[in-house]
């Protein structure tokens, strides 16, 4: 790192921190937990773009399945679910996936072309009914019981931390799915072909009850960290707290907090040591070469799409465990508060704002950015409140003028993001 | 044969009609794409929210227009207020390519570097929106609003199944009528329009055939505002105007314009009607119709519906990635690189 880079990151830290003087310590905690998760997704997204210029907008996608894997892998099983149809629910899924393997192989035989379309597509027709005839009475008998509880199949009851590798490996099957179908084909393609994938993701998790309770949500999840609760009740810990001079709930929620962090520091500084031991490897000099001039490499003998898929799903996997480790800090999982403004674009300000290419960078940009996130709220009610102030209290303009200093977020992202490619598009901390 | 015209009843009540204004609706947000992807060369992330701009600057007009007592009879007020509505979606288009997309023109940067440009233009309009007119539905259709009711039909043929045409349907067909023959007279019989194809087809030669490109953009933009706001205000008359829901068409409209061959209008037309009708079919539930069409006994005892409505973006992305794999220009010959 440059001292440039120092003098960036001793900034914020001390944005932090003085977060922490001014607005109380938990905001602080609050602030940097998140700010850890957005930087690991915004090193998944560097890994694509900065290293390889993958256009990816599917990364709520991504996030959302390692949520969806934080449910599998920690939630008690429903056991009366699996007795009711966890059996023929697995068979049914089976036979989808084995209808589709056998539509890709009728396509991949040589045979002449209009038979082969309608064995192919004779296949597909016949086997999604077939589907839907196993699969519904299944799902219909799963859901039935106990409904506003559970309804849905449970997870396997592992420690949560086991989720994370897990939600990794989800993403990484998607974007192996979608890289397929997408690269090779024009930036823009990728581009939209990810934006789908990822609402498609949302729509499974929001319809699929048997899977993830849909609407209804997944609360509760288990925790790796202790309870407060149990904190409070733990003499050594209020011993302890008042030692510092700290009450026990406001010790606990700290303490709870910061083990939270460290927990989510030691993910983090794993992901970018990797990062950047192949960002300076001969495969992220490959990467980079690809990246600057595709022509050039695979004139070389590289072979392109295999490395655009390798580096997209390497990626994805990264924004999978951050979207795992983001679920486990909340205790559950709610699948309607997924925006693609929010998980998507957001940390594509993070990457670009930080500086695409460089792992220090995107780290930077994901804590600038969420804190920034967090703050442009109170600073633009009080931004409102100073423009008004001149008005009367009860004139029309200055109610819509504060009701609507929430929606300031937006903007002044894209203020920043447009400010940023323009003014200084290799951003905060650039590549070289 | 009562049964058959029953069955062709319900199946034009609850799909072809809706997928026919869905599908225009569509089709318009396509052509503004495809005409940003032909001309700019970019595919413009922003242009869900430009729909969205469009359609809430036309609401206020709206709101302005009935407050001092205007209204347009049988048709909603929002018909005087578009082309008021466009004019201002086009000063902010104009004025978004001066301040920002026009820097990067001039230093023919990258497309894949536009099209985060435009994400940035995307967060800022739709903030814009979100501020100015906030997070709710709103609800701005007046006037009539059938033209056909489903009980006087009924009464009317003596069926069991009603027909009702709303009269925003019928608008948003007449009015996308209109749009898109306005468009390709334009573009074939103009003397800016033939400039903005030569533009479109080989940029170097239009160049040296003394076409001002400046000028090429400026038109480009103001017809794009014209069609983006129209294709919004008619998705708004016929469901409602909600900031997020024009975002989440970016989609549709994105597939319809790439199943139909980016740059190509006519591909985009094509793509909107395919991408609608498309997801119309698999999500209805046709119960309805095959009761009239079966045998007693045979008749279904579910819905008959291929995939919950919340899918809808699934039909759009599943058919996209066909035409990805097996025809990637598109059904006309779009522009690929």
């Amino acid at each position: 790192m440059t001292a440039r880079g120092f003098l960036l990151y001793a900034g914020m830290a001390l944005l932090i921190v003085l977060t922490g003087v001014f607005q109380g310590w938990n905001l602080a905690l609050t602030i940097l937990n998140m700010g850890l998760i957005s930087a690991i997704m915004s090193l998944g997204v560097n890994l694509q773009w900065g290293f390889a210029g993958l256009f990816n907008v599917g990364v709520m996608g991504f996030v959302a399945l390692g949520g969806l894997a934080a449910v599998l892998v920690a939630q008690p099983p429903v056991v009366e679910g699996w007795n009711a149809g966890g059996l023929r629910l697995l068979g049914a899924l089976a036979l989808g996936a084995a209808v589709l393997i056998a539509a890709v192989q009728v396509w991949k035989r040589k045979i002449g072309g209009q038979m082969r379309a309608m064995v192919m597509l004779a296949l597909l027709i016949g086997g999604f009914f077939l589907f839907r005839a196993a699969l519904d009475p299944a799902v219909n008998a799963i859901e039935a019981i106990n409904p506003s509880l559970s309804g849905y199949l449970g997870g396997l009851g592992l420690p949560v931390i086991v989720a994370w590798p897990v939600g990794g490996l989800l993403a990484a099957g998607a974007a192996w799915i979608i890289g397929k179908a997408a690269l090779g084909l024009r930036s823009d393609y990728l581009a939209i072909a990810t934006l789908g994938i990822a609402e498609i993701v949302i729509a499974v998790l929001k319809n699929e009850d048997w899977l993830s309770r849909g609407v209804k949500n997944v609360v509760g999840l288990p925790r790796p960290v202790p309870y407060e609760v149990d904190l409070q009740r733990d003499a050594g810990f209020v011993e302890a707290a008042a030692g510092y001079g700290l009450d026990p709930v406001t010790a606990s929620t700290l303490w709870v907090k910061i083990l939270y962090s460290g927990l989510f520091a030691v993910v983090l500084i794993a992901i970018l040591f990797l990062a950047q031991r192949a960002l300076a490897s001969p495969w992220g000099r490959m990467m980079r070469a690809i990246r600057d001039n595709e022509i050039a490499a695979s004139a070389m003998g590289k072979n392109v799409t295999a490395r655009h898929l390798q580096v997209f799903i390497l990626g994805s996997a990264v924004c999978g465990i951050a979207g795992a480790m983001m679920t486990t800090l909340d205790g559950q999982l709610t699948p309607g508060s997924y925006q693609p403004l929010r998980f998507t674009f957001l940390v594509w300000v993070m990457v670009i704002v930080g500086g695409s290419g460089n792992n220090y960078g995107a780290v930077l940009g994901g804590f600038l950015i969420w804190w920034l996130w967090v703050m442009v709220e109170p600073l633009g009610l009080w931004a409102m409140e100073l423009i008004t102030s001149g008005m009367a209290a009860d004139s029309w303009l200055r109610g819509h003028l504060t009701d609507s200093a929430a929606q300031m977020r937006l903007m002044t992202m894209g203020i920043i993001l447009l400010a940023v490619l323009r003014f200084s598009p290799k951003g905060l901390m650039p590549e070289r | 044969m009562t049964d058959f015209l029953n069955a062709i009843v319900a199946l034009s009540n609850f799909v072809l009609i809706p997928g026919a204004a869905y599908g225009a609706q569509l089709a318009l947000g396509a052509l503004g794409v495809t005409l940003i992807y032909g001309i700019l060369r970019f595919s413009n992330f922003a242009h869900g929210d430009t729909m969205a701009f469009g359609t809430m600057a036309t609401i206020l007009v709206t709101w302005g227009l009935q407050s001092i007592g205007i209204s347009f009879g049988f048709l909603p007020t929002a018909l005087i207020a578009l082309p008021i509505g466009i004019a201002i979606t086009g000063l902010l288009l104009l004025g978004t390519d001066r301040a920002i997309y026009r820097f990067y023109r001039k230093q023919k940067a990258a497309p894949v570097v536009l099209v985060i440009v435009s994400i940035g233009v995307m967060f800022v309009m739709n903030g814009l929106v979100r501020f100015i007119i906030g997070v709710g539905d709103v609800n701005f259709a007046d006037g009539a609003r059938f033209v056909i009711n489903a009980r006087e039909f009924k009464e009317m043929t003596g069926l069991d199944e009603g027909l009702a045409l709303r009269s925003t349907t019928l608008i948003t067909l007449v009015t996308a009528a209109i749009a898109v023959a306005l468009l390709f007279w334009f573009l074939n019989k103009t003397r800016t329009g033939k400039s903005m194809r030569a533009f479109s087809d080989n940029e170097d030669l239009a160049l040296l055939s003394g076409i001002n490109p400046e000028r090429v953009v400026a038109v480009t933009w103001l017809i794009v505002a014209a069609l983006a706001t129209t294709a919004g205000v008619l998705y708004g008359l016929d469901k409602s105007f909600k900031a997020f829901t024009y975002f989440q068409l970016l989609l549709p409209i994105f597939a319809a314009a790439i199943v139909g061959g980016l740059g190509n209008p006519l591909g985009a037309i094509a793509g909107g009607f395919v991408i609608a009708f498309s997801e119309v079919l698999i999500t209805y539930a046709w119960k309805k119709v095959l009761v009239y069409l079966m045998p007693e006994n045979l008749e279904p005892s579910g819905l008959v519906q291929l995939l919950s409505t919340d899918y809808k973006f699934a039909v759009s992305f599943a058919i996209l990635i066909i035409v990805l794999l097996f025809k990637p220009t598109g059904l006309f010959k779009g522009q690929s690189v």
